[in-house]
């Protein structure tokens, strides 16, 4: 085994910056990595055993102990859990014997809860030994369990129901559906692979290209909505000897899943999004950082390189360019939310503990190995293929005046059609609940937890209310008075996720709950404020939950909510967003489970709390009533 | 002016705080101009014998006594201050909460290095010994508490500037240096 890992590591180059590839090699190898392979690696790398164990330890896919033969990883995103995630977990414990986060005693099957892995328009699903299975019911695990054991592999459970459109391709061949609803310009099927690489870009040069995505004012479709043509110019301000494209393709925010749907039907447009931005800035280095929960499109998107490598859109000279050098690796993730943050994506790549940097300097200013790195978003990238096909003013018939073009929509939970929804910017919250079929609507999470959560009632006094000042790029929870409010970069921005509850769901015990558990499980734990505050405040809910809040709980929610605004990047700034968003926008929620008279009320209960040091010495409680 | 009356307490705590606040050196004759003590380890008077202005507590809570006693001062006093780390947040006792509490007994009495002479392997289970909670809990958590002192131990200074402003009615202040730890 020694001999096999030291092979690893020389395939590698003995580069450490490549230890998260090392790592996920030995994990494939031999199921997880132990103590042994720990010390080969720091050995051979030159670095401590305890450098090894921070990165191996960050990232949940990875394991120091052995784990089963098949690994379930169960999704714990809300929308699994409102299509019966709980049965499902139950049932895959009876089946395997064992309880989640442990191994079955055969030593068969694992099992584990992970966030949420883009699937949120056919879950509960849950990934099996990289492999992805949607729709879980417990009929269907039973079955897929009884199968396992009886000695089918996995494909052989999968080819019962392939995926549609190129799910099927047989380097993937995973049953995951598209569920393409809308599509307009993004999406057009119209579309001939690297025409713009091929015929355009020798008529244009680095600086005109630049120029044509400025005056679209494409702006990054991650959430954050930075302007993309100014973040190339940045890049290539900068003087350097290496630049760096990467694709973030972490798609990590619960409930959206739309760059699994480019990833998958347009592979080719985002790649050539990357050459385009690679010539635009002057880079040579590409790089495309896939989510681990993605990494059964894998050897799909590795074959479309090597293509490419043939027909000379990679490597040197592209396109007949002169000194137009270029070539593109996929980086797998290991399962961290926070990756999906530039800086910490950047480490990641770089081997290290998926943890944001401090800024400045920025990425663009010094990124990947210390070159200047532009960080594009999938859907941006495929953006800027269509914006120099069809010119800046083409881009400009859609949309609204501050937010141009078309933006992917990931619409899950109580609607009839979840799936990928292509509308222009400026589209309103009420038009999309009728496109996806969704009635009895109670409230709306637009932009996943890390956005804001928005009432009904408030509708009328938004953009001057409170809550803008809670208002982050990455979305909101909206509810009726707010349905007719227009998602735009000046409005209501999104990254694409959007998440329907209707007036079934218990806002407080299942959504914000789900939430918070998400923030508490993700938290890269630098900050202290985000990796404590979201633990207090899920604490402080159960006890409002519980009947046992005062009026004072629900304020020390909110001041906390400010607090934790110092955090360096952010995921910990918007950590608390689902619960400050609520109060804001659900306060009446709040208020129906707080005591109204009462000033304080602990849920200390004495009895209890002496119980188990009174039962270990042997001896009776004896508590004075006073 | 009427006097006001304190009364001081050390819980799940060191005494560190009660050091601090003796700190406070010549000021202490000031002080005793301004305040009388009841209920205080600092004059040894062990039970209440009036209602008290000002309570302050320091420590938490890691046993049914330490319990009783700030039910007690919650009872007994108008405004009740937690002083320092213990009381605030648990503190060093509060390294117990990540462990069984069988575990620490275990450690403490049977297993541990310097563990010689209980042959007969005897935990502590007398009837007049107060009982050990599954945690040690921070005094708000128990009752509530109207002001918050840090520090491991607070200042002297802090403590006067304080129990001025309490005894007094002034608004204290509170400059960014009194309060930052870094």
């Amino acid at each position: 085994m020694k001999d096999k890992i030291i092979k690893i590591i020389a395939r590698y180059h003995h580069d450490r910056h490549r230890l998260m590839d090392i790592l996920i090699d030995i994990h494939d190898l031999q199921g997880y990595v132990g103590d042994t392979a720990i010390e080969v690696l720091a050995e051979q790398l030159n670095m401590s055993e305890v450098e090894i164990n921070e990165t191996l330890t960050f990232y949940h896919f990875f394991s120091k102990t052995p784990r089963g033969k098949y690994n379930i990883f169960l999704n714990n995103s809300i929308t699994a859990c409102m299509r019966g995630r709980e049965k499902v977990k139950e049932t895959l414990e009876e089946e395997c014997g064992t309880e989640f986060g442990s191994v079955s005693p055969d030593g068969l099957f694992g099992l584990y809860s992970t966030s949420c892995m883009g699937m949120n328009d056919q879950g509960p699903s849950a990934i099996i030994n990289d492999k992805v299975f949607t729709n879980l019911t417990p009929y269907r695990v039973k079955k897929l369990i009884a199968d396992l054991k009886s000695g089918k592999t996995l494909d052989e459970a999968i080819y019962e129901s392939v995926g549609d459109g190129n799910n099927s391709d047989p380097d993937v061949r995973s049953m995951v559906f598209n569920n393409i609803r809308k599509r307009m310009i993004l999406l057009d099927k119209n579309y001939e692979k690297f025409e713009v690489v091929r015929n355009l870009l020798l008529q244009h040069s680095p600086d005109e290209i630049i120029g044509i995505v400025e005056d679209s004012n494409l702006r990054g479709r991650g959430g954050a909505g930075f302007p993309t043509g100014l973040k190339w110019r940045f890049g290539r301000r900068v003087e350097a000897d290496h630049r760096v494209i990467i694709c973030n393709a972490d798609e990590g925010e619960p409930g959206t899943f739309k760059d699994r749907v480019l990833l998958t039907e347009f592979p080719d447009l985002v790649f050539e999004g990357m050459i385009l931005a690679a010539y635009a800035t002057g880079a040579d280095i590409g790089l495309i950082y896939l989510r681990y929960e993605y990494r059964y499109l894998y050897k799909y998107l590795n074959r479309i390189l090597e293509e490419m490598r043939k027909e000379n859109l990679l490597g040197e000279g592209i396109a007949g360019i002169k000194q137009f050098n270029f070539d593109i690796r996929i980086q797998l993730g290991a399962g961290a939310y926070v990756c999906g943050e530039e800086s910490a994506l950047i480490e990641s790549l770089e081997g290290k503990r998926g943890e944001p940097r401090d800024k400045p300097p920025f990425p663009v200013q010094k990124g990947y190995l210390g070159y200047p790195t532009i960080v594009n978003n999938v859907e941006t990238l495929a953006a800027a293929v269509r914006i120099i096909k069809n010119g800046a003013d083409w881009f400009k018939g859609f949309g609204t005046k501050d937010s141009l073009g078309t933006k992917l929509l990931s619409v899950s939970g109580d609607c009839k059609y979840p799936g990928i929804y292509e509308v222009e910017w400026g589209t309103s919250i009420r038009e999309v609940m009728e496109m996806s079929g969704a009635d009895d609507v109670q409230a709306i999470q637009v932009g996943g937890p890390s956005g804001v959560m928005i009432s009904v009632k408030d509708i009328d006094n938004l953009g001057t209310t409170d809550l803008m000042k809670w208002y982050k790029p990455s979305g909101m929870m909206v509810a009726q008075k707010t349905f007719d409010r227009k998602l735009s970069y000046s409005d209501l921005p999104t990254g694409g996720s959007i998440i329907i509850f209707n007036n079934q769901r218990n806002l407080l015990n299942e959504v914000v709950t789900n939430f918070m558990d998400f923030f508490i499980e993700e938290s890269c734990g630098s900050c202290s404020t985000c990796r404590n505050i979201p633990y207090l405040m899920k604490k402080k809910l159960e006890k409002i939950i519980s009947g046992h809040g005062v009026r004072k709980d629900i304020d020390d929610l909110l001041s906390w909510g400010k607090i934790i605004k110092i955090s360096r990047c952010g995921l910990g700034q918007t950590a608390a967003n689902p619960v400050v968003s609520s109060i804001l926008n659900f306060r009446h929620l709040y208020e129906q489970h707080v005591k109204a008279m009462a000033d304080f009320d602990n849920v200390f209960d004495m009895e209890k709390s002496v119980e188990p040091a009174n039962n270990y010495v042997g001896r009776k409680a004896n508590i004075h009533h006073a | 002016m009427e006097k006001k009356i304190i009364a001081t307490t050390s819980l799940a705590g060191c005494f560190g705080c009660h050091m601090s606040f003796l700190d406070i050196d010549e000021r202490i004759l000031d002080l005793i101009e301004l305040v009388e003590f009841n209920k205080s380890p600092i004059n040894d008077i062990k039970t209440f014998t009036k209602q008290v202005d000002i309570g302050i507590i320091e420590g938490g809570c890691c046993n049914s006594e330490n319990i009783e006693i700030l039910k007690s001062f919650r009872e007994n006093c108008n405004v009740l201050v937690s002083l320092g780390e213990c009381a605030i947040m648990g503190g060093l006792p509060a390294l117990r909460n990540g462990i069984p509490i069988e575990e620490c007994l275990k450690e403490a009495y049977l297993d541990g290095p310097t563990v010689r002479e209980n042959k007969q392997k005897i935990l502590p289970n007398n009837e007049e010994l107060p009982m050990l909670l599954d945690n040690v809990y921070p005094c708000h958590e128990i009752v509530k508490i109207d002001y918050f002192l840090p520090g491991c131990p607070p200042r002297a200074d802090l403590i006067w500037d304080a129990l001025v402003a309490l005894v007094t009615g002034d608004e204290m202040k509170l400059p960014y240096e009194v309060i930052k730890f870094d």
